[in-house]
C-alpha cells in the first residue's frame, strides 16, 4: 500500500519545505499513486494487524495477572499498554481514506527520531555511569531506601546496556539508515512504516531491558543480560532491520556497494548470529522471566565470550567503522585515503575478530589451545585495526588545516586516535602474561572506556554534529564554540578516566600478587579497595566532565533543531 | 571419531587452509590490474545522491516533488 503526501517534507525536498497548491493537485492525481481511483483504505493487512495486536494485548493482560515475578509482570503491563495503543491506532485508521505520502525521496523522519534518541540515551547512559562510578568511590550512595533497585549491581548493567545498546545502537541504526540510502542512491526498502517499526521496536527493547535490570531480571551474561522474551523481541526487530538494510542494498542504483555498507551489513548479520546463539535458553515458565541456558560450564563461558568479544568487534567496531568510512570523508570533503586498504581492512577484520573471544578466558577451564588461539588472533588483529585508523586519518591528507578550523573534524581525529590506542592496548592485554596482571583489575575497565568513550562516543558525537544541521535544514550547528567545549570536556574526561584506571588497575594487580618471604599474600582484598579510593574519585570526575560535554551537545542540538539565530564563531578563521 | 576431535582437526587443517586462501584471494583481487579506476570511482560514492535517490528516468512530476 503506497501512500502519498502526509506529514512534513524533508527539508531537502524543497526550498520552502511545503507543497505549492499546484503540486498538491498533482500529487492528488499524479502517477505516484498506487491504486487507480481514490478509494476507501480497505486493506487486509490492517485486519491481520488488528487480530495480532488484539491477541498480544489479551495475552499480555493474562500474563500480567499470572506472572511469577515483578519484572515479568511489569513487562507484561508495558507490552499490554503498547499493544493496546497500537491496536487503537490501527483501528482508528483502518477505514480512513489512504493519505498521500511522497514515495520518491529519502526516508529521513525516522533518522531525525534516531538522532534525538541517540542524544537522549547518551545522556541517560552517561548519567547512570557517573552515579555508579561514585557508588564505587562512596558505597554509602547505595542508599538503603533505594534497595534493591538502586544497588550498584542492578545499575551497572543498566549503564552498560544504556551506553552500548541504547546510545550506540540508536547511533548505528540511524546512521545505517542515513548512509545506506545516500550510498545506494535508493529509498529505504519497506517504506517508512518498516523503518519506524525498527526504531520503535528497538526503543521498546531498551525499555524492557532497562526496567528488567532494575527489577532483578537477568540471565547473568555480560552484555546479554535481558531474559528470553526480551531476546525474542530483539530478534524480531533485528531481522526487520536486516530486511530494511539488505532490501535497500538490493535495490540500489549505484553500481557498487560502498565500503561503509560492507561494515554496517557485517555488523547487522554478525550481531544477529551472536545474539541467537548466545541466548539459547529454555524458559522455566511461560509466565515468568527466568530461563536456563542450554550450554553449561566452559561451553557456556566460551559461547558468552565469543558473543561478548564480537559484540565489541562487530557492534562497537565494525558498525562504527561503517560510520567512520562515511562521515569522515563527508566532513573532510574528500574521498577515503585508500579504497584498496579499506577492502583489506574489512576482510582482515572480519576474518580475525571472530576468533579473538577466548582471550577473555585465560587461566580458566578453557583448553590451552583455545586461549592461545584467541591470543594469537587478537595480536594479529592489531594490523587491520591500525590499517583502518591510518586510512581514516590519512583521509585528511591535504586537508589538515581543517583540524584547526573545524571542531567536528577534530572530534573525528581524536576518535580515530583513541581507536588506534585501544586497539593497541587490547591485543597487548590479550597476551597471557600481561593478562595475568591485568585481568579482573580496573585496567580492563579503563581499556574498555578509552575505546567506548574515545572511539565510539567521539565518532558518534561528530556524526550527530554532522547530521543535525543536515536533517533539519540548517547551515551549521547552532554554536561552534559549544562543540569546542564539548571536545575539550570529553577529551579531558577520557584522559582522567583512562589514566586513573591504569594506575589503579596495575596497582591492584601488583597488590594481589605480592607475596612475602614465606610465600604468603601480603594484601587482603580490602587493602586494595581502600588503596583505590583516590583513583575512583578521579574516575568519577572524568565521568562528570564527559557527561557535561554531552549535556552541552544536547543543548546545542536542541537549539539547532529549534532553528535559533545562527552563530558562526571560530569556523573558517585559521590560526595565525 | 568423536565429534569434538573431528571438528577440531577439520578446523585447523582444511578449513584453515580454505579461509586463508579465500583471504589471500580477496587481497589479490583488490590489487588486480585495472582496479584503481574502479576503486577511485567507488570512493566518490558518498559525494553523490546526497539529497535524493538517483533516478535517471523519473517522470518530471516526481522530480518536481523533490526539488
Amino acid at each position: 500500500m503506497t501512500k502519498i503526501g502526509s506529514g512534513r517534507l524533508d527539508p531537502h525536498q524543497g526550498p520552502t519545505g511545503t507543497f505549492t497548491p499546484k503540486q498538491q493537485h498533482e500529487v492528488a492525481a499524479g502517477p505516484v499513486f498506487i491504486g487507480a481511483a481514490p478509494r476507501r483504505g480497505f486493506s487486509m493487512g490492517n485486519y491481520i494487524k488488528l487480530i495480532a495486536l488484539g491477541l498480544i494485548t489479551l495475552f499480555a493482560a493474562i500474563a500480567a495477572n499470572w506472572g511469577r515475578d515483578a519484572a515479568y509482570i511489569v513487562h507484561a503491563v508495558i507490552i499490554m499498554v503498547v499493544a493496546g495503543f497500537m491496536f487503537l491506532r490501527v483501528l482508528r485508521a483502518t477505514d480512513n481514506p489512504v493519505k498521500a505520502v511522497a514515495t520518491d525521496g529519502y526516508i529521513d523522519d525516522v533518522i531525525r527520531a534516531g538522532v534525538i534518541a541517540t542524544g537522549f540515551w547518551g545522556v541517560v547512559g552517561f548519567l547512570v555511569g557517573v552515579i555508579i562510578a561514585f557508588q564505587l568511590a562512596f558505597p554509602q550512595l547505595n542508599f538503603e531506601f533505594l534497595q534493591p533497585y538502586g544497588n550498584f549491581g542492578r545499575l551497572r548493567p543498566l549503564h552498560t546496556s544504556a551506553v552500548i545498546f541504547a546510545f550506540g545502537g540508536n547511533a548505528l541504526i540511524m546512521s545505517s539508515f542515513y548512509i545506506v540510502q545516500r550510498t545506494c542512491g535508493a529509498r529505504l526498502w519497506g517504506g517508512a512504516s518498516l523503518s519506524w517499526f525498527v526504531f520503535w521496536g528497538y526503543q521498546l527493547f531498551i525499555v524492557l531491558a532497562a526496567t528488567g535490570y532494575l527489577l532483578g531480571s537477568t540471565q547473568s551474561k555480560e552484555y546479554a543480560e535481558p531474559e528470553w522474551y526480551v531476546d525474542i523481541w530483539l530478534t524480531v526487530v533485528w531481522l526487520a532491520f536486516l530486511a530494511v538494510y539488505l532490501g535497500t542494498i538490493f535495490k540500489r542504483t549505484e553500481k557498487h556497494i560502498y565500503v561503509a555498507n560492507w561494515f554496517l551489513l557485517s555488523f547487522i548479520i554478525t550481531v544477529a548470529m551472536l545474539h541467537l546463539i548466545n541466548n539459547i535458553s529454555i524458559p522455566v515458565s511461560i509466565w515468568g522471566s527466568k530461563s536456563v541456558q542450554i550450554f553449561s560450564g566452559v561451553q557456556d563461558a566460551m559461547t558468552q565470550w565469543w558473543y561478548g568479544h564480537n559484540a565489541v568487534g562487530f557492534f562497537l567496531t565494525a558498525g562504527f567503522l561503517g560510520m567512520m568510512y562515511y562521515f569522515v570523508p563527508k566532513q573532510a570533503g574528500r574521498p577515503v585515503y585508500s579504497y584498496k586498504l579499506s577492502i583489506i581492512h574489512f576482510w582482515a577484520l572480519i576474518f580475525l575478530y571472530i576468533w579473538a573471544g577466548p582471550h577473555h578466558l585465560h587461566y580458566t577451564a578453557l583448553p590451552d589451545w583455545a586461549s592461545t588461539l584467541g591470543m594469537v588472533f587478537s595480536i594479529i588483529l592489531w594490523m587491520p585495526s591500525w590499517g583502518g585508523m591510518i586510512n581514516g586519518l590519512m583521509t585528511l591528507q591535504g586537508a589538515w588545516d581543517k583540524l584547526r578550523t573545524d571542531p567536528i573534524i577534530r572530534m573525528m581525529v581524536i576518535s580515530l586516535a583513541f581507536y588506534g590506542m585501544s586497539t593497541f592496548e587490547g591485543p597487548m592485554m590479550s597476551i597471557r602474561a600481561v593478562n595475568s596482571l591485568s585481568h579482573y583489575t580496573d585496567w580492563t575497565i579503563g581499556h574498555v572506556h578509552s575505546g567506548a568513550l574515545g572511539w565510539n562516543g567521539m565518532i558518534t558525537f561528530s556524526a550527530l554534529y554532522f547530521l543535525t544541521p543536515k536533517l533539519w535544514g540548517r547551515a551549521s550547528m547552532y554554536s561552534m564554540s559549544a562543540i569546542n567545549w564539548h571536545f575539550w570536556l570529553a577529551t579531558i574526561g577520557i584522559i582522567l578516566y583512562a589514566a586513573s584506571m591504569w594506575v589503579t588497575g596495575i596497582m591492584e594487580g601488583l597488590m594481589w600478587r605480592e607475596v612475602d618471604a614465606n610465600g604468603f599474600l601480603v594484601n587482603s582484598f580490602a587493602d586494595t579497595v581502600s588503596a583505590k579510593f583516590p583513583m575512583y574519585v578521579v574516575r568519577g570526575l572524568g565521568g562528570v566532565l564527559y557527561l557535561t560535554g554531552a549535556l552541552i551537545m544536547t543543548w546545542n542540538m536542541w537549539m539547532t533543531i529549534r532553528g535559533g539565530a545562527k552563530q558562526k564563531a571560530l569556523v573558517g578563521i585559521p590560526a595565525e | 571419531m568423536e565429534t569434538y576431535t573431528f571438528l577440531r582437526q577439520l578446523a585447523d587443517s582444511w578449513v584453515l587452509l580454505a579461509m586463508t586462501l579465500f583471504f589471500v584471494g580477496v587481497v589479490a583481487w583488490a590489487f588486480r590490474p585495472g582496479s584503481r579506476a574502479m576503486h577511485d570511482e567507488i570512493a566518490q560514492t558518498p559525494f553523490r545522491n546526497e539529497d535524493k535517490p538517483m533516478d535517471a528516468n523519473a517522470p518530471s512530476k516526481s522530480k518536481e516533488l523533490q526539488s
